[in-house]
């Protein structure tokens, strides 16, 4: 859907400056805008109608002018056209806010990928690169980021206004939201489920920079090991690599190339192993046994934070792989929650 | 006997009296009232108690907009203020809006308009009395105990392991609430089935009563749901068995489906009783039948059937599948066709009419005007990827303030005003009850229009402090809720004042149609001295003309 | 005017049956309905929706069953193994036979034998307290297990069923917890079940009692009629708890 930018630009300007109306930093701001001044323009329409109707006759007919009422039943067209013209509006709105809802929770192909975890009072950034962020974000414009998100207590709600995005961040599995920021500038983010106590400063800043400045800042700030090496730490202190140690006689399965690929599992189903697999598959193992392999993994449940998850998660994501291309693969569909096991069970 | 800006017919106040037998002297003490199992008599205690509570919930609602007049969290503590809007949506929700409609009026009125003396199980409209009475103590209990701060909403797993607030209690207290409703329901239900006069056919009942109907079907296949959901939350929460703990297996988002199970149909349960009484009032300010009495009628069974099927739409960003996502923001359009047809029905009912403006009609035309504003920005919510930006900001905040106060509240206050004089025998002041009006309306919109772009620029909701840039909105907001309290104290002012110095009503003071109205004010117990024989049209003011010349109905 | 309380509309049914004609009205007829019939017919379905309501109420702790069954079969199949399905075919069998018994002495009121109804009240309510009974004992070998959801919770037994004489497949850990989610449904749904049993049986003590003071024998059995359609209900939902907690996936050992 192409939309003037002359017009978008004249109408943003005039709205920016009246502080009633939220800047439009992101590319899908816009699409949200001509679907709300569309709705709104639907609502002024509707309001003007009804008005008029009801001023119109309540002064026209008032008692004054009209001191006998006439008797009148209803009117079998009336009644059509205002069925069929609200709904056929309603449906118009229907489908203008289906393609928009794909298009914000699709994310494109080649997006960039940084976790957020949620917690009771904060909001945790994890770059790969190692950065690490509380109740901020940096992010740079012209780039597609994805934001995989997951709640290490209750429900929160991780919004930017100004991108028009907004995702709820559950505990017990992934979410995840993207953007392309297109202006400079510092953006509010907002906890926008209530979560307890401080659920009002749960609130945080993005900050969008150009792609140099980002560079500049990723390598200013980063802990100095990234996501994944903290994984590979975690895997071997963990004891995973006992089991998952490559070797073609071990007791669980090779994980190289595994991020992306398609398993069979031992009941049959064959899976996708996107993120919010291979968290479950560390959480819940015995729901996701690749064939040909015994139920014997641990539970870690308990024992590792969402934290350590992601870092594992991202870990074994690079392992002897290409990085960039399995992350163009398969990004649009790690917003799934883990598929679980069918209701088949063998006689 | 007509003035040529009014309908209002009193009689002679110079000689004019009271019945000499009411439902209200025919009984003296106490006992006879906290034991009696007149329909009419159970209203007015309902409309004392829910009366109360809303000056409680209205008293939080208050508090919450001082608080919002600063960007800082500087009047109360963060739990406190979490306290304040819970306490406000629990009370304003369960104990309020919920019964507010059909245990006041409904209970009045809808033995008396289908032609029979009481309703199908008087004595379990006691109880349903009671339990609301005995859950709304347990939730002022959860109150003074020291508070509840899930939100009305109790949502998992912030209620069941992350609060040591008095949940449980506040969850019990709703139960009970929810058993009230559901025996409300259930004897609407059956009397409105069972015991319509002779010749009162479906569809020569009036409207206000359809909406009843529909309306207790939700409650009473609804209502279930919530209390299942409800005694969930409280095992968990007392016993720990996981059922929506992640870490054992369970899911929060099953919570969610089951309390909006609910809880969608439920703003239906509240909406439906007040439309029925903006049909009723309409109709009798234009002298004319509703138009498309069918339409409406159907619309109103239409919506809660529909009503039920669009639970999902609060859960859109929840993490539900894309194709529960398309299915149930189809199902949110469709159910906002109805309310539509009603709105233009309502609106052609004036047409041709003979229109006069007392404030019955003043409150039913903001009625028309807010709940259209209310509903469209239910459409607003309803499209998906608009609901993204838009949900759980305060734009949310502000159309379920529109449908249920710009509607709901207004449509109650209608029908106190109208049927005021049928209830008490007495009338209230019209000047100064235009003023209330008034003075309603311009405060309600100053409250939460701002509140629509507040949510468009992002503020969330339940927020206790903000950023700065929102203040002047928030100001405006809070502005508006003081005019808004000023509108809501004038009315228990003057209808107080009316019951001893109001002019004496009559029968048929707004010369409508309607079995109530050709009965004595206040109505004899058993309603009729004889049981009516209908044989007439709803809304037929060609049978009040001849009838108006052969009235004797009062005792004398 | 004659404010007489008892409307004079005319009489709208036969009179062939002189015993039910409304003027010779019941004692326990209610005056805000016009006929004996109306009165009735208005409790019956009154129950019927009440019922309607209890069904939504099971309706939420039935979803949460199916959707939890459905991801942690292994799980609800091993955790099944475990009740007794000769206390709960035993308990189907008694509960059967006490609504066998209810509706005899719906029959009994109807055909006004006091005594008849009186009796089969009776055995409606032991048949009712023998269920709650052998409930008791299910429940309270589920305690020593520590088979009850809550912080004494044990899934030693699923783990190593062997250790524990137990002829069962072994659950890998994780799956081993979610047996709690269906102990959970267990207790909730035959607790929730046994509530209503317990409420039913307190009111059979009332009935019969009323009932042994002739009050259901002269004509007036609408109270009879629809606590048997409640006790009747009951019934069914426990019809439908069985298989559904105590067969999944039963084969023999």
């Amino acid at each position: 859907m192409h939309i003037s930018p002359v017009l978008w630009q004249f109408l943003v300007k005039w709205l920016n400056n009246s502080a009633l109306f939220p800047r439009e930093a992101s590319t899908i701001a816009p699409y949200a805008d001509a679907l709300y001044f569309f709705l709104l323009l639907l609502t002024v329409v509707g309001l003007s109608l009804v008005c008029t109707l009801v001023f119109g006759f309540s002064i026209r007919y008032r008692k004054e002018k009209s001191p006998v009422a006439e008797h009148i039943e209803g009117s079998t067209l009336l009644e059509a056209t205002w069925t069929i013209i609200p709904l056929a509006l309603f449906l118009i709105v229907f489908v203008w806010g289906a393609l928009l809802y794909f298009r914000i929770y699709n994310p494109p192909t080649n997006a960039m990928n940084i976790y957020i975890v949620g917690k009771q009072w904060m909001w945790k950034a994890e770059h790969p690169g190692g950065q690490h962020e509380i109740n901020a974000l940096h992010v740079p414009i012209g780039r597609n980021v994805q934001l995989t998100m997951i709640s290490q207590d209750v429900f929160h709600s991780f919004s930017i206004p100004d991108f028009r995005v907004k995702r709820e961040v559950i505990p017990g599995r992934y979410s995840t939201v993207w953007f392309n920021a297109t202006i400079p500038g510092t953006y509010h983010i907002f906890c926008t489920q209530y979560c307890g106590t401080n659920h009002s400063v749960m609130i945080g800043e993005v900050t969008a920079m150009s792609p140099d400045d980002y560079e500049k800042w990723t390598q200013t700030s980063t802990s100095g090991t990234s996501l994944s090496q903290n994984g590979e730490r975690l895997f071997a202190s963990m004891g995973c690599n006992a089991c998952h140690s490559g070797s073609a006689a071990a007791r669980g399965p090779n994980l190289a190339g595994v991020y992306g690929s398609k398993l069979q599992l031992t009941n049959g189903s064959e899976v996708l192993a996107n993120d919010a697999y291979l968290r479950d598959a560390i959480l819940n193992p015995s729901q996701h046994i690749t064939v040909g392999y015994a139920p014997i993994m641990p539970t870690y449940q308990g024992q590792i934070s969402e934290d350590g998850l992601i870092d594992l998660v991202e870990y074994i994501k690079g392992l002897k792989t290409n990085y960039r291309v399995q992350q163009t693969l398969t990004t649009s569909q790690s917003n799934q929650a883990a598929p679980t096991t069918p209701g088949v069970v063998k006689p | 006997m007509s003035a040529t800006h009014t309908i209002v017919n009193l009689p002679d106040q110079r000689t004019a009296m009271l019945p000499k037998r009411t439902y209200i002297n025919n009984e003296d003490g106490l006992l006879s009232w906290l034991l009696t199992g007149d329909h009419k008599r159970i209203a007015m205690l309902y409309l004392i108690s829910i009366t109360f509570f809303f000056f409680i919930g209205g008293a939080f609602a208050g508090l919450i907009r001082l608080e919002l007049l600063t960007p800082q969290p500087d009047l109360v503590a963060a739990d406190t203020y979490n306290k304040f809007f819970s306490m406000h949506g629990i009370i304003m929700v369960f104990l309020f809006l919920v019964p507010s409609v059909p245990a006041t009026l409904g209970n009045f009125l809808i033995p008396i308009m289908i032609g029979t003396k009481d309703l199908a199980f008087p004595k379990i409209n006691l109880l349903s009395w009671y339990l609301y009475w005995l859950g709304g103590l347990v939730v002022l209990g959860a109150m003074v105990l020291g508070g509840v701060d899930t939100g009305w909403t109790f949502t998992t797993p912030l209620s069941t392991h992350y609060l040591n607030t008095h949940v449980v209690t506040a969850a019990t207290g709703v139960f009970i609430l929810g058993f009230s409703s559901i025996f409300t329901g259930l004897n609407f239900i059956v009397t409105i089935h069972r015991m319509r006069a002779p010749g009162m056919t479906w569809f020569r009942m009036p409207l206000f009563v359809w909406s009843h109907y529909a309306a207790s079907i939700l409650m009473v296949l609804g209502t279930p749901v919530l209390a299942i959901t409800l005694v969930l939350v409280a095992l968990e929460r007392l016993v720990g068995i996981g059922v929506f703990d992640p870490t054992k297996g369970g899911d929060p988002l099953l919570f969610q489906h089951l309390f909006w199970f609910y809880s969608h149909p439920a703003v239906y349960i509240m909406i439906l009783p007040g439309m029925g009484v903006i049909s009723e009032v309409i109709s009798t300010f234009s002298r004319k039948r509703v138009f498309g009495y069918t339409a409406v009628a159907f619309s109103s069974v239409a919506i809660a059937l529909f009503g039920f099927f669009v639970w999902a739409h609060h859960m859109f960003i929840m993490g539900v599948s894309n194709y529960s996502a398309l299915v149930f923001s189809l199902l949110t359009m469709l159910v906002a066709v109805p309310s539509a047809i009603k709105i233009f029905n309502w609106s052609f009912t004036l047409q041709k009419g003979s229109i006069t403006f007392e404030t019955p009609m003043l409150y039913a035309f903001g009625f028309l005007g807010l709940f259209t504003i209310g509903g469209m920005t239910g459409v607003f919510l309803g499209a998906l990827g608009m609901d993204i930006h838009l949900t759980e900001t305060y734009f949310i905040v502000a159309h379920f303030h529109f449908v249920m106060v710009g509607g709901m509240l207004m449509a109650f206050l209608a029908g106190i005003h109208f049927w005021w004089p049928k209830m008490t025998g007495r009338m209230y002041p019209e000047s100064l009850s235009k003023l209330a009006a008034v003075t309603t309306f311009i405060g309600f919109n100053l409250t939460f229009l701002p509140q629509f772009i507040l949510g468009y620029l992002g503020m969330p909701r339940r927020y206790h402090a903000y950023p700065p840039e929102f203040q002047v909105l928030n100001v405006l907001s809070t502005a508006g809720a003081t005019v808004l309290g000023v509108g809501y104290m004038l009315p228990l002012l003057y209808l107080g004042w009316s019951l001893k110095y109001g002019a004496i009503a009559g029968n048929n003071p707004w010369q409508a149609t309607g079995l109530e109205w050709q009965i004595q004010s206040p109505p004899l117990t058993e309603n009729f001295i004889e049981t009516p024989i209908v044989d007439h049209e709803a809304y037929d003011y060609e049978w009040l003309e001849h009838k108006t010349a052969h009235e004797v109905t009062t005792v004398g | 005017m004659d404010n007489a309380i008892v409307a004079t509309h005319p009489h709208t049914h036969e009179t062939a049956v002189p015993a039910e004609h409304e003027h010779v009205a019941l004692p326990q007829h209610r005056h805000h309905f016009e006929t004996q019939e109306q009165q009735r017919e208005a409790g019956t379905f009154g129950m019927w929706l009440f019922l309607l309501t209890e069904i939504m109420f099971f309706g939420g702790l039935f979803f949460a069953y199916l959707l939890y069954r459905n991801w942690y079969n292994p799980a609800f199949v091993a955790a099944s193994n475990q009740l007794s399905i000769k206390l709960g075919a035993a308990n189907t069998a008694i509960l059967i036979t006490s609504g066998f018994f209810m509706a005899l002495a719906v029959w009994a009121a109807e055909v006004r034998k006091k005594s008849l109804l009186v009796i089969f009240l009776v055995l409606t309510t032991l048949f009712g307290l023998a269920f709650l009974g052998v409930k008791y004992f299910e429940y309270k070998e589920k305690w020593e297990l520590h088979h009850i959801p809550g912080a004494s919770f044990d899934v030693s037994q699923f783990i190593n069923p062997h250790a524990y004489g137990l002829k069962e497949e072994p659950l890998a850990p994780d799956m081993a917890q979610k047996t709690q989610v269906f102990f959970f449904l267990y207790f909730a749904m035959t607790g929730m079940h046994a509530l209503h049993m317990i409420i039913g049986i307190v009111l059979l003590f009332w009935l019969t009692w009323r009932a042994n003071r002739g009050e259901f024998s002269a004509g007036y059995v609408a109270p009879i009629e629809n606590f048997g359609l409640y006790w009747h209900f009951v019934d069914i939902v426990w019809l439908f708890l069985f298989p559904l907690l105590y067969l999944i996936n039963r084969h023999p050992v």
